[in-house]
């Protein structure tokens, strides 16, 4: 009999372990994250990088990431980012930016002249050192909520990222930038930022994050950002995956949402070989709302998986949730949404729709939508559709004139529409429609 | 302009047109009419190029081209409109865009220069007085949640946006009640013109109160049975089409 001592994929990370936290403790950091981070790696290389045959990972392959030889990289690495980050940057649009380079918070490359009095922006570990309650209540709450392993890889390797807090009452009408750009290595590299949001009691804002590659090596990009709505807090979420060929982005986001809250999340994966984002959102106080929206748009062989847990635990919340995928060429979509509304949660509201567009014969789609209701007085609903382009709709279309291969393209982007006219910002709207349909000319 | 030969035509092994002849010549205003299931609609829908209809036999030429060798959007660029009987929706595809992409493909084809929005919108809003459309409209999704009657006057506008050199009006006056029929007919008179024909497809004869032929065809077992001037639509009117189809009946054993 062979027993295995190891876990999947953590040789990698177990090896190279205590000489970060050596270098961490070095470097000063307080008691309390090395403890964080040690009780995470042990729950890592307990549990191991997922296989398929964990159900929350099931339609995920993450063999890629556990069998690569993943290095540290950190600041500008051994290539020059900049060109790159400015195209990022506009293509997020416009506002405050500030900027991640290989995982670390970049001053330089960062415009934060026109942040708005009183927000704080600055990178993890001066908010440690700075802010040290809040960050210290944020992720000890993430850590104990846990269930997710590479939440607790990104947590043991935790070293930067970015601190944001909106002061409470502060309304902000300019978008904030935050643009994450990672690569250009020769040897596969591993990034695993953490971003920290906390929208003070009756803030208003909206936060556009965005994570791009960089070419080179093989590039893993393990996100985790923790989110809080105070009361009465009004945040829209827009994440942009603009990974590209070899990128592999794990993103987990955790979002706490006190009373009256509302959180608006637009989450559109375009580039990376794979992607798997966990959207957790904990509706945690009365008359919270949230609305998750998503687009997917996956071609090539490339892989996107969407999974949305939304935790109804108090009466009176409210959540809606559409996702849209596009496959095509080997494409393969995954959307799995889960929601849960707990004993006393009465008087709820979730509707959950997920919309499935197949352009080729070899694209795939999997959708399941799960409901756990557990109070008796709540309105749930839940829809997923998988379908193909319609032949009436094109033959009406042709006969107008519109070419086939032009018909299909103005009904796909029809498809995409009711995600893409949520994009609060109109600039960054028309760049993501010429970014994913390049063809379209709208 | 459009001349019709022998054509046999079906869907699924099913023969639905069983030989029809019909010549329209530039400025003509044809009315097909006939009971359900004649194959006024497939006749349509196979002159607009719909590839679930197979044609077995005949001849199709317009303008002097072999029309049956044409893609749908090939006949649209040459100048051939179909008004569909059941006008489809198509959400997330705002009306304005939908006419000024079908138009720019159209000018596109034409060696014309493309509109630019601002002369497209000013053009376009002419036309919609024509239907008495309200504004509103362009900004709303093609046909979605659109009435029937929207359904049809949103036909015409594109027909009037468009300008085609033939027009295939299939069933464009059912479901429709009189104001709209007004409207959609108005519409269409507004739209005659010498260099233009038009292939009036419906089963009743009211609409051509207001839309007064030059000829009138009868379908019947997928053959016209009868053609005749306007006065055959009144005759129609009185007697229905059963007498029609009884003659046609026996022309088909006959025939046999």
């Amino acid at each position: 009999m062979t027993v295995s001592t190891q876990a999947a994929g953590t040789d990698v990370w177990l090896r190279r372990f205590p000489e970060f936290l050596k270098e961490s403790q070095a470097a000063g950091d307080p008691g309390w994250l090395l403890e964080l981070r040690q009780e995470a790696m042990a729950r890592f290389a307990a549990a191991g990088v997922p296989t398929t045959r964990e159900e929350d990972w099931r339609d995920t392959n993450l063999a890629p990431v556990a069998r690569t030889d993943w290095r540290p990289v950190a600041g500008n690495g051994s290539g020059s980012l900049v060109g790159q980050v400015e195209q990022e940057a506009a293509l997020a649009g416009v506002g405050p930016l500030a900027v991640l380079v290989n995982g670390r918070f970049s001053p330089e490359m960062s415009d934060l002249s026109e942040l708005p009095q009183g927000v704080i922006l600055m990178g993890l570990p001066e908010a440690v050192a700075r802010h040290p309650r809040e960050v210290r209540a944020t992720m000890e709450a993430a850590a104990k909520a846990g269930g997710h392993v590479l939440g607790d890889l990104n947590m043991a390797y935790l070293k930067d990222g970015l601190y944001l807090s909106l002061p409470a009452g502060k309304v902000i009408s300019t978008p904030i930038r935050v643009v994450s750009v990672h690569g250009g290595e020769e040897t596969p590299t591993a990034i695993q930022p953490r971003l920290v949001v906390s929208a003070g009691e009756a803030s208003q804002a909206t936060l556009v994050e965005l994570h791009a590659g960089g070419g080179g090596s093989a590039r893993l990009a393990n996100v985790v950002v923790d989110v809080v709505l105070h009361q009465g807090a009004v945040l829209t979420h827009v994440k942009l995956e603009n990974e590209s060929a070899g990128g592999i982005h794990i993103g987990l986001t955790r979002v706490r949402q006190e009373r009256d809250s509302n959180y608006d999340s637009l989450s559109i994966s375009m580039g990376a070989d794979l992607t798997r984002n966990d959207l957790r959102v904990l509706l945690d106080g009365q008359g919270a709302q949230c609305r998750l929206n998503g687009l997917y748009p996956v071609n090539g062989s490339r892989h996107v998986d969407n999974h949305t847990v939304i935790d109804h635990a108090a009466p009176h919340t409210t959540s809606r949730q559409l996702y849209k995928g596009v496959m095509d060429g080997k494409g393969q979509g995954v959307f799995y949404g889960r929601v849960v509304v707990r004993p006393d949660a009465q008087k709820v509201m979730a509707r959950q729709t997920n919309n499935n567009l197949i352009l080729s014969d070899e694209a795939r789609a999997q959708s399941t939508p799960q409901l756990e209701i557990h109070a008796d007085d709540v309105q749930c609903f839940h829809g997923s559709t998988i379908g193909q382009l319609d032949e009436e709709m094109i033959f009406y279309l042709r006969t107008r004139g519109i070419a086939g291969h032009r018909a299909r393209q103005v009904l796909t982007v029809a498809f995409a529409n009711a995600i893409l006219e949520q994009v609060p910002v109109p600039a960054l709207r028309k760049n993501l429609e010429h970014k994913i349909f390049p063809e379209a000319q709208l | 302009m459009l001349v019709i030969k022998d054509l046999h035509a079906g869907v699924g092994g099913k023969t639905i047109l069983n030989g029809i002849d019909l010549t329209v010549n530039a400025g003509e205003v044809h009315a097909i009419m006939g009971p359900n299931g004649s194959g006024k609609s497939t006749l349509a829908n196979v002159l607009a190029g719909r590839d679930t209809y197979k044609v077995t036999r005949g001849s199709v030429t317009y303008l002097g081209d072999d029309l049956l060798a044409m893609s749908p959007e090939e006949r649209a660029w040459a100048g051939i409109f179909l008004a569909f009987q059941y006008p489809v929706e198509i959400p997330g595809v705002s009306n304005l865009y939908f006419l000024k992409t079908a138009m720019n493909a159209l000018r596109k084809h034409r060696g014309e220069e493309e509109l630019d929005a601002m002369d497209f919108l000013e053009l376009v809003k002419k036309k919609v007085d024509l239907v008495q459309m309200d504004a509103s409209f362009l900004q709303r999704a093609v046909n979605e949640g659109f009435s029937g009657g929207e359904k049809k006057r949103n036909e015409i506008l594109q027909m009037a946006v468009l300008e085609p050199r033939l027009a295939i009006l299939d069933e464009t006056d059912s479901g429709l009640d009189i104001d709209a029929l007004k409207i959609v007919a108005g519409g269409i008179n507004a739209m005659r013109a010498p260099d233009r024909a038009m292939v009036v497809v419906t089963h009743y004869q009211r609409l051509l109160d207001h839309i007064v032929p030059d000829k009138v065809h009868v379908l019947a077992h997928g053959r016209i049975v009868k053609s005749g001037g306007k006065e055959l639509a009144l005759e129609l009117e009185e007697k229905g089409y059963s007498w029609i189809e009884a003659q046609a009946g026996q022309q088909a054993v006959v025939g046999s």
